[in-house]
């Protein structure tokens, strides 16, 4: 099935099957490997995107469903080698530690923002509740969060 | 495997109900796709013909119809958490909805999707159980209404035909003095299965517990009523004799298993403690 699909802006074609898995289309056919996959089953949030503007797990949905669809991944945060506000409070929190967690954390946390500006931190825990972290016990997660949606 | 399976996307309920009569049993649908693609990824998924209902922009609505909370079949628990309406007629649906998952599958998971999965544990069900929603087929031949108490007929077996899809929910608006709960009991609150899940619907009035329904998951094959202990404790006086009575009586009517999650033993007595409570909040 021929797929046209907006990524992180640049307008892309594949020919795929119609249930593809759109993490296996971004990492393998599109060569965009920020996108993890954790367990493939909806439970990590390590394949975390952004779908028309709203936070899905790249792993539950089948290629046809983005048939016209714009989709950001974790490359589409930076402008090129400049990290966001939000990337830039991970780094400096000390919020990604072996780092494969982060870009699906990074992903949640910017469409968090989006929808509130200023959360506090039962709703920072709340929106990246499908996000799992081996490493960092969150706090310093939450607290990147925190300084992102501080910093103006 | 999955370069073998064919999609078709339908853009109007018509032409989706008009492929579904085409291929009949042969066809699976896909709607939010939450309980699809982890069934395909664990090779579960035998179907060679998906049917995407997401293109099905028409059945995305939730409305008030006169007497009724009407949610289309492509309505994501997202669209229920924003719609006043649910918060008016379905509060204890609100409670539900935000702890099925978290955000990601919040915006994709449909409440048809659920109905139709059939899950013992799925976390509405209970909900549209104790409220006597209605769940509307339709087919090329029509469209009928399905009580949820008639529609979970087995082990994630429901009363809908081959050539049959779910197209919205039906929930009659509270009566006047109604209270409403839910509670699920799961390891965490986000991304869990529950152990336990509850729905209860009364009325107490001067003391006295006129009605009650209530809709229990993972307590046997299917979501299901417990008639006994509703019959047992409606009309009477609403005291602590009574809420003692009530939960024993659940204890001993749910019919739960031992699984990976949970065990029998503690299912029961966390159905009777969670009843025990709602009926202490309406005295
Ligand atoms: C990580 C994760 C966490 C989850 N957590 C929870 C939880 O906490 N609580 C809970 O209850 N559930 C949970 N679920 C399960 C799931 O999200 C729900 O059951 C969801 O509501 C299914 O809806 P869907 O639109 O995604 O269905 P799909 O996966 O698209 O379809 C599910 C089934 O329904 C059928 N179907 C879909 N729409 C229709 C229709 N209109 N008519 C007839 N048949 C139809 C499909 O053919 C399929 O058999 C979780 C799932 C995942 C992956
Ligand atoms: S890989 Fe998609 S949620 Fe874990
Ligand atoms: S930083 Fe290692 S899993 Fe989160």
């Amino acid at each position: 099935m021929k797929i046209l699909l907006g990524v992180n802006g640049v307008s892309k074609t594949v020919e795929v099957a119609p249930m593809r898995r759109l993490l296996d289309v971004l990492r393998l056919d599109l060569a965009l490997t920020g996108t993890k996959e954790g367990c493939g089953e909806g439970e990590c949030g390590a394949c975390s995107v952004l779908l028309d503007g709203v936070l899905v797990n790249a792993c539950l949905i089948p290629i046809c469903q983005t048939d016209g669809a714009q989709i950001v991944t974790v490359e589409g945060l930076s402008n090129g080698a400049a990290l966001s506000p939000l990337q830039r409070s991970f780094v400096s929190e000390g919020g990604a530690q072996c780092g494969i967690c982060t870009p699906g954390m990074l992903v949640a946390s910017h469409a968090l923002l989006n929808q509130t500006p200023h959360p506090s931190e039962a709703q920072i825990r709340e929106g990246l509740a499908g996000n799992l972290c081996r490493c960092t016990g969150y706090t310093k997660i939450v607290a990147a969060v925190q300084k992102a949606a501080a910093t103006p | 495997m999955i370069a073998s399976i064919n999609v078709v996307i339908p853009r109007t309920k018509d032409a989706a109900l008009a492929t579904l009569a085409e291929n009949a049993g042969k066809c699976t649908l896909l709607a939010g796709g939450t309980d699809l693609m982890v069934a395909l990824e664990d090779g579960r998924f035998t179907s060679k013909l998906v049917v995407d209902l997401s293109r099905l922009t028409e059945l995305r609505f939730v409305r008030r119809e006169s007497d009724e909370l009407v949610i289309g079949a492509l309505a994501t628990y997202t669209d229920l958490l924003r719609s006043p309406h649910v918060a008016q007629m379905a509060p204890e649906l609100v409670l539900c909805a935000r702890e099925v998952g978290a955000a990601a599958i919040q915006n994709r998971g449909t409440l048809a999707g659920s109905v139709a999965n059939a899950s013992p544990a799925g976390d509405p069900l209970p909900v549209l159980l104790a409220r006597d929603a209605g769940i509307e087929v339709a087919s090329v031949r029509g469209t009928r209404t399905i009580l949820a108490t008639q529609f979970f007929v087995g082990y994630r077996r429901t009363a809908l035909a081959p050539d049959e899809m779910i197209t919205a929910i039906r929930i009659p608006a509270p009566k006047v003095g109604e209270r409403f709960y839910w509670r699920k009991v799961g390891t965490r609150r986000a991304q869990s299965i529950a152990k336990m899940v509850l729905a209860l619907r009364a009325t107490a009035t001067n003391g006295t517990l006129q009605a009650i329904a209530i809709g229990v998951g993972c307590a046997g094959p299917t979501p299901l009523r417990t008639p006994k202990t509703e019959a047992l404790v409606a009309g009477q006086r609403l005291d602590k004799m009574l809420i003692d009575e009530a939960r024993r009586s659940l204890a001993a009517e749910v019919a739960p298993i031992d699984d990976l999650r949970s065990t029998a033993v503690y299912r029961r007595r966390v159905a009777g403690n969670v009843l025990a409570t709602f009926l202490a909040s309406l005295t």
